[in-house]
């Protein structure tokens, strides 16, 4: 101790330098790595979109804006279009959406309106994440040996006595719109309940007392404040889980069946544009080697478009707790 | 009559006399302990709120005045941990009685909270609020402009009552919250410290009306200043706090008329601290 | 004003609960189905728990980790490949994402947050961050697998590398920004360099942030099946160099879903636990690694 007191004083051996040459050297290093590594994920980011772009070009040339409402996929013709797939994909996201959105968001009110003591909201919260963290195929086991034989008996009764409604119209022989719908609304049903939840958070304790203070019951406090104030980002939520409905891929392509029509039932099987590609990709020759990228390259522009629209929503329930 | 003999007579209408002559009495609260978790934050503290009047609290910080304020109307069952010991008669029920429905009790005691709180809604939604809630039949037009105008607020807004109630200044603000806390027809008016978020214009503003509400409302309100409390309150508790091995728990030191309590306080330590000798 | 003149109000009203009310009855029910709500939501988790116990555990021993997958009527068996091809591709996966990840995120998070590089570099990260998983997989596809001409380990990791690089890079960036900036004026205060701040003082005290998002993006990759579909394709036997078809747990569980044999449904339900058991590993490790230090 003594000897640094005086080192400080009087020893001239050390005294501050000037940065050294490896110093500088680190310095620029560090420097130029953090930028490396940000240029090569802009690089990475547009060249994902610029490979695919450019391995589907032969199939844009040759089948044009037809490719969307063409509904055939047949490689022997070599005619090939995805208007089925663009439907099946929309309508399950949105059936899953109309499932999982309201049980995500119901889940999140239930989680963060006080209605449960906080240990056990805790625990409930873990078990939202792990149905986040169980990966697709598991669900899509899952759904074959669980959710098929389940719904089997539900579908022929449905079928049966309501067949005059579209939904219903077919009956369920197996895979089929149904089970892939409910196992879809299971997977983004986490990613709902928490933005939401988040969203719920970010409502100001005051003005959470303001409506209790009126004499609001709970259901009248949630719907009319707590519900409307979170509205943005509660939209948010449900437009980032119909994105991550659109690109989800193993579960559908093991349980929707894989069969390229429109229709309305419940039960029919589908395909989707994920699905499609899950399925097609392994054996495809050259030429819808390209028709499926032409494909990919119509997912990309879906999902980008619907994730942005998300991101701008959630971007203004920021700015509106700015004010 | 001197002076003491009218503070005894005046300690005794607002203490004892005003059990025995329960019409006087709006709310009667007799806390024995409220404990937030195993924290004890206020103990014996009997207050009386009288009827047709203005009662201010006041004290230190810390010495529970708010957290009386809000067991008035069952505010503090919104906090988990919040217990009490005691009772609060209003229109002679008890409202800690399992029988009662803390959601009526707070349809018929409305609250006005320290930062002005209005819903993001149009300004008119705001103080149809209650009364949608309530289910009310009649006119709202006229509701809506008779709580405006008892909040002193119907000149300022009525050309843009569909604009938002977040648009407007902090102090209209505050007023907008005791139109939507009026219009429902409460009984009693619970005021946080309304003020402490405004400038002085804005306060006064506040403080003027309030003499009016009085017309129609019980009004108990919190503020930290005594000078606020001389202003407008017709009856003034003082609060203060114990700190014993770094716990705090706030109590009633004396209530009583305004005037008498400042100029003639009972009790020493009322004394000191409107003295300023300790805040 | 009529009605307002609360004062003279004689009338007493009753505050007693009433339990047939219509607000009351209404938040009762709301209440009701908000609760069911909750149950109906978590039948899902407890019953896929229930399958993967019941189901996989009957396979669940030593063969299961050492044996190679059976061929069609063939018995016995294990998902040992698949498990080891699992686990390289994810060391390939990190090898590649982490340190542009991390150093992405030091870029937009510390060394210049608002400058034009670092919002093209934050913007390209979320935009990737949405790609769908099978898309990683159809790029990687185009790139490698056409160009080494076979499918291979390696194309699985890159697929599930561009994956996990935009989740490390977000994840890294809030890390590193929430370092108190009075943390790094003390360090500039005495004459560090950037560079210096960066290594001595930013990413030390970010560390633990920082890797609670690399695990939780190695949780990810680790259930991935989308991307490797075709860039890693399968493989029944071990793996012996990188440029090879490559077998992973969650193809296995793909491939062997659909079969008719109950040996590979059983070896598909076994593989679903310990797939599920490493995702949930790398869950745990994310939250106890993320349990601030100071």
């Amino acid at each position: 101790m003594k000897s640094v007191m005086s080192g400080a004083k009087n020893d001239d051996e050390f005294s501050p330098s000037a940065p050294s040459f490896y110093d500088v050297l680190s310095d620029r290093g560090v420097r130029w790595i953090a930028f490396g590594a940000g240029g090569i994920v802009v690089f990475l980011g547009l060249y994902i979109i610029f490979e695919i772009a450019s391995a589907a070009s032969p199939a844009i040339k040759e089948y044009g804006l037809r490719f969307f409402v063409d509904t055939r996929w047949d490689v022997s013709r070599q005619e090939f279009g995805i208007l089925a797939e663009i439907w099946g994909t929309l309508y399950s996201s949105l059936l899953a959406l109309l499932i999982g959105g309201s049980f995500g968001v119901g889940i999140a009110l239930f989680l963060s309106q006080g209605y449960l003591p906080n240990r056990l909201s805790q625990i409930f919260r873990l078990v939202v994440e792990m149905l986040a963290a169980i990966p697709s195929v598991v669900y899509g086991l899952w759904g074959i040996y669980v959710v098929i034989p389940a719904l089997r008996p539900v579908a022929a009764w449905l079928h049966e006595y309501f067949g005059f409604i579209p939904l219903f119209s077919t009956s369920l022989s197996g895979p089929g719109l149904a089970p892939a719908v409910i196992v879809l609304s299971i997977m983004i049903l986490p990613t709902v309940a928490a933005i939401s939840q988040d969203a719920f958070a970010q409502v100001p304790q005051k003005v959470k007392e303001a409506a209790y203070g009126m004499g609001a019951t709970r259901k009248q406090a949630i719907l009319k404040v707590i519900l409307p104030t979170a509205s943005s980002g509660v939209m948010g939520a449900i437009v980032l889980g119909f994105g991550r409905a659109l690109g989800e891929t193993m579960a559908l392509a093991m349980l929707i069946g894989n069969v390229n029509q429109v229709s309305l039932s419940l039960f029919a099987p589908a395909k989707t544009l994920a699905s499609l590609l899950a399925s097609n990709f392994p054996e495809a020759g050259q030429v819808e080697l390209a028709a499926l990228m032409y494909a990919a390259l119509a997912l990309l522009f879906i999902t980008v478009v619907v994730n942005a629209i998300g991101a701008y929503i959630m971007s203004l329930s920021k700015k509106q707790e700015a004010i | 009559m001197n002076m003491n003999a009218s503070v005894a007579r005046l300690n005794d209408s607002v203490g004892d006399e005003t059990q025995r002559n329960e019409a006087e009495v709006a709310i009667d609260a007799k806390i024995n302990s409220i404990y937030y978790g195993k924290f004890r934050a206020v103990r014996d503290s009997h207050v009386p709120i009288r009827k047709g009047e203005i009662t201010g609290f006041i004290g230190p910080s810390g010495c529970g005045k708010s957290t009386v304020l809000r067991s008035l109307n069952r505010m503090n069952d919104l906090i988990p941990i919040f217990k009490m010991d005691g009772d609060v008669h209003f229109m002679g029920q008890d409202i800690y009685a399992p029988s009662i429905d803390p959601v009526l009790v707070r349809r018929h005691i409305g609250m006005v909270f320290q930062q002005p709180n209005p819903f993001a809604m149009s300004i008119y939604d705001n103080v149809a609020f209650g009364l949608r809630i309530n289910r009310f039949k009649g006119d709202m037009d006229e509701r809506v402009e008779g709580a405006l105008r008892q909040a002193a607020l119907w000149d300022e807004v009525k050309d843009k009552l569909k604009q938002s109630g977040l648009a407007l200044s902090g102090g209209q603000q505050q007023r907008l919250c005791i139109a939507r806390a009026v219009a429902p027809g409460p009984t009693v008016l619970l005021m946080d410290e309304p003020c402490s978020a405004l400038d002085p214009i804005a306060t006064r503003k506040i403080e003027n009306l309030m003499h009016d509400l009085k017309e129609h409302y019980t009004v108990a309100i919190v503020t930290h200043n005594m000078q606020q409390a001389q202003r407008v309150a017709d009856t003034t508790a003082f609060f203060s706090v114990d700190i014993s091995d770094g716990q705090r728990c706030g109590h009633l030191v004396e209530m009583g008329r305004t005037n008498e309590l400042f100029e003639n306080p009972r009790e020493e330590l009322t004394r000191k601290y409107i003295r300023g000798e300790f805040s | 004003m009529a009605g307002m003149q609360n004062l003279e109000q004689t009338q007493v009203f009753n505050l007693a609960r009433k339990p047939y009310n219509r607000d009351t009855l209404v938040n009762y029910i709301f209440t009701g189905t908000l609760f069911g709500v909750a149950v109906i939501g978590a039948i899902p988790l407890f019953s896929v728990l229930y399958m993967l116990i019941t189901r996989g555990s009957s396979r669940l021993n030593w063969d299961l980790f050492t044996q190679l997958p059976p061929a069609g009527f063939m018995s016995g068996g294990g998902i040992g490949n698949a498990i080891v091809g699992t686990l390289v591709m994810i060391a390939i996966a990190c090898l590649f994402s982490v340190p542009l990840g991390v150093m992405g995120g030091v870029l937009t998070g510390s060394l210049a947050p608002k400058s034009r590089t670092a919002r093209t570099v934050r913007f390209i990260a979320k935009v990737m961050s949405g790609f769908p998983s099978i898309l990683a997989g159809v790029f990687v596809y185009a790139l490698l697998v056409v160009g080494l001409g076979t499918y291979s380990a390696l194309a699985g990791g890159i697929a599930l590398a561009i994956l996990m690089l935009p989740i490390i890079l977000l994840t890294s960036e809030q890390a590193v920004s929430m370092v108190p900036q009075r943390m790094k004026d003390a360090a500039f205060g005495m004459g560090c360099t950037h560079g210096q701040v960066v290594t001595k003082v930013v990413l030390p005290t970010a560390m633990p942030a920082i890797l609670t998002g690399i695990m939780l993006s190695i949780a990810r990759a680790a259930g991935e099946s989308a991307p490797l579909l075709f860039t890693a394709l399968f493989s029944n036997f071990w793996i012996r160099g990188l440029i090879e078809p490559t077998a992973s747990l969650s193809i296995l569980i793909y491939n062997f879903s659909g079969m008719p044999f109950p040996n590979q449904i059983e070896l598909a339900w076994a593989g679903s636990l310990v797939l599920v058991l490493i995702v949930f590993a790398f869950n745990v490790l994310s939250r106890i690694i993320g349990r601030p230090r100071y």
